[in-house]
């Protein structure tokens, strides 16, 4: 009998695959519905970020940030903001900082609320999505009021925040805080004991703390696996320092400990958000210094120097000293850091953009190994990937 | 040619509305399951549902199908044509034709044959066939997989749900559906044989590709698996065939478990509501539950369903025929029921 060649099946999963999570491309080789190779294909979603920002001034960068993660666009402002604060040497108002880590959690609710509820919808539970968006729609009101844009905050800027927040919104915000673990009670129902979603996610995709630090992974991923390192622990950022909260850490470094490690999250964030708004003081929300920080309205209609200051600021920007900075936060995803290098100039001599979801989809091929088609789909869910700051 | 009328031509016609009566009444069921799927699902959801066209969106199942069949047919160069046209048909076909043994009242019932559960268990049997060539006809390797998981779902679900069906069987003493109704007059079968009327009605869901063994159309894996290539009335053939089938499968369970037409308890009350009535109720009961199951799970893994089915679902259905087998003979069960 002569030999014959079975060839593997390749199939394009992607870049239009409802599970594929934007637009990513994998380009799997399969024997069977057994995976021998993931390759993911990047790149169709590129808008040289980096470049354009190098042709804008500090201020007319920070709504770039908001359009990489788009699921969570203050985080990934605050990482610029502190950059530049860095360079310039601004400080923030404890006010100011306070609210940016009031409005960084939201954020990060924001994130793990879609990222567990379309990872649930992946591995085939639909419910949790429509439940939890409820919630997130809920969220978005809280930034539209606070910014006037649900989603694109552009709210975090270099010297401390656009606006003040109202005592209202603040009250608002705090009785949600005391709703919402029990939405969480809600869904953890429906997927944490579920014993479909145990045999979907347990032991699939199994990242050892090794490989972790090998794919360079951050965030609840890494936490997953065991290595309790978090940025706003680890070097704290604004008013990180003052709150107390805990950081939930995996143990097998599977999708569901990545699963649980993201909804021990929420509540943790839930608990810090609280505590911002029991400690926040009165008082300015941005820098004192006219020469990073717009004056206020009233006192530009007054104050023939303000006026001066808001025409510089609003046309020609302001000039950051001469310098390079690293600035890392911890995003919802992971590390999101910015690595800027300035010339003394009123634009950014280089900005690099470091993110998570970039280091973290390059190990779908290591994770899908040996797994079956299904299990790609909870392995692209549990990574958390949004392809607005992958292919940035 | 009076004996041609008297012999033929009234019994062909006669055959001919009794089908319409049942069929019509079927489609227009499949219709609103549909709707009522909706329905469910956005209450659970805690959403409204279709509420735009029509009063409360009655009119929607009505809009949805007039859509569908506007729309163009369209079919890949690459695909093979007449399987390919053939598939959808066939599959709509075995989903009304089995709806010939299923006795809705008592008495009411076009072919009241003595092999009526064989026929039903074999008809749906042969749906595997439409989704199989479906998957090979297209051309397409989401519809090949899906169609290859198809085949091996529906295989391995059957035998155990054959096993139950037999060890109902030895305890009523015929294949005739009106006597397995009528051998629950005094208890209905989920009672007595409660673990297998569970394991009955959860491979009924995989037996029709329903969640949480909607493998062949894991919309997550597969982008929808079989039908992935189908469009306009092709398409809509499949889905009311899915839904048709959802329904035949309903009525099976309430065939065998829960009493067909007959009410739950014998007395006053109860008996005034005719059978067919209560027949409808419980299938719209196990409908519910086809619906609210899917609102609820996650979806097996291809492997994890067949191990569900191989290793625990076989196993406890073949000691069930044993065991039920065993009771009837050693307590004379049959004549009990009689």
């Amino acid at each position: 009998m002569p030999d014959t060649n079975i060839k593997n099946l390749t199939m394009n999963f992607g870049p239009q695959h409802p599970a594929a999570h934007g637009v990513l491309r994998l380009v799997l080789e399969m024997d069977g519905e057994i995976i021998d190779r993931a390759d993911p294909h990047i790149g169709l979603l590129h808008r040289g970020t980096e470049k354009l920002i190098e042709y804008k001034s500090y201020l007319q960068a920070v709504p770039y940030f908001d359009r990489l993660d788009y699921v969570a666009p203050q985080n990934q402002e605050h990482a610029f903001a502190l950059a530049v604060e860095r360079l310039a040497g601004i400080e923030v108002p404890p006010r100011g900082q306070y609210v940016r880590v009031l409005y960084a959690e939201i954020g990060r609710i924001l994130n793990h609320i879609l990222n567990i509820t379309a990872y649930a919808m992946d591995v085939g539970a639909m419910t949790p999505m429509l439940w939890a968006f409820e919630e997130r729609e809920k969220l978005m009101e809280y930034c539209e009021r606070a910014s006037g844009a649900r989603l694109h905050m552009a709210y975090f800027r270099p010297g401390g925040v656009a606006a003040d927040i109202p005592d209202s919104l603040v009250d608002d915000i705090a009785a949600w805080c005391e709703t919402y673990p029990a939405m969480i009670d809600d869904l953890e129902s429906l997927l944490t004991k579920n014993r479909i979603f145990k045999q979907r996610t347990v032991d699939i995709g199994v990242m050892t703390a090794e490989q972790c630090f090998d794919w360079g992974f951050t965030g609840p991923n890494l936490r997953a696996s065991g290595v309790p390192w978090d940025l706003r622990r680890a070097q704290p950022y604004d008013v990180y320092d003052k709150l107390d909260f805990e950081i939930p850490v995996g143990k097998h470094g599977d999708c569901y400990d990545r699963y649980l490690v993201r909804m021990y999250e929420m509540r943790e964030s839930v608990k810090i958000m609280k505590q911002c708004i029991e400690q926040m003081p009165a008082g300015p929300v941005k820098s004192a210094d006219g020469k990073f920080a717009p004056p206020p309205r009233d006192e530009m209609k007054r104050s023939m120097e303000a006026l001066i200051h808001h025409f510089k600021l609003y046309t020609e920007g302001y000039r950051v000293p001469e310098g390079e900075t690293y600035a890392a936060v911890e995003a919802p995803k992971g590390e999101f850091a910015v690595y800027l290098v300035s010339d003394g100039t009123n634009r950014p001599y280089r900005c690099k953009i470091r993110a998570p979801g970039f280091a973290h989809l390059q190990a779908m091929d290591v994770m899908s190994k040996g797994h079956m088609l299904a299990d790609v789909v909870a392995n692209i869910g549990s990574l958390d990937i949004v392809f607005g700051e992958i292919d940035r | 040619m009076a004996e041609f009328w008297t012999g033929y031509a009234w019994p062909a016609i006669w055959i001919g509305l009794q089908v319409v009566a049942i069929i019509i009444p079927l489609l227009l069921c499949v219709a609103y399951l549909v709707y009522a799927e909706r329905k469910v699902i956005a209450a659970i959801h805690l959403r409204r549902g279709p509420n735009v066209v029509g009063p409360y969106g009655l009119l929607q199942p009505i809009a949805d199908g007039l859509k569908l069949f506007f729309k163009e047919t369209v079919i890949p160069t690459g695909a093979n044509r007449g399987v390919f046209i053939i598939a959808p048909v066939l599959t709509f076909t075995l989903a009304l034709i089995a709806w010939a043994v299923i006795p809705v009242g008592d008495g009411l019932v076009i072919a009241d044959i003595n092999v009526g559960i064989l026929y039903l268990f074999a008809i749906s049997s042969l749906g595997v066939y439409g989704i199989l060539m479906a998957g090979w006809a297209s051309n397409s390797k989401y519809a090949f997989l899906g169609g290859l998981r198809s085949a091996a779902q529906m295989v391995s679900y059957e035998v155990s749900m054959g096993f139950i069906i037999i060890s109902v069987l030895l305890v009523v003493g015929s294949l005739n559906l009106s006597d397995i109704v009528n051998a629950q007059r005094h208890v209905w079968f989920v009672i007595p044989l409660f673990p297998m009327a569970v394991i009955f009605f959860v491979s009924t869901l995989a037996e029709t590709n329903r969640h949480p063994f909607d493998l062949p159309e894991a919309e997550a894996e597969l982008v929808s698996g079989y039908n992935v290539e189908y469009s306009s009335m092709a398409f809509a053939l499949f889905f009311l065939g899915e839904y048709a089938n959802m329904i035949l499968m309903s009525a099976m369970t309430t065939i065998l478990f829960l009493g067909g037409w007959l009410p739950p308890f014998n007395v006053a009350p109860f008996t005034w509501i005719p059978g067919p009535i209560w027949f409808a109720a419980k299938i719209a009961f196990c409908l519910f539950i086809f619906l609210w199951v899917r609102a609820t799970f996650p979806r097996y893994r291809y492997d994890q369903l067949m191990r569900l089915g191989w290793k625990v679902f076989l196993p406890i259905s073949l000691a069930a025929v044993v065991i039920v087998g065993g009771v009837v003979l050693a307590f004379d069960i049959q004549s009990l029921v009689k």
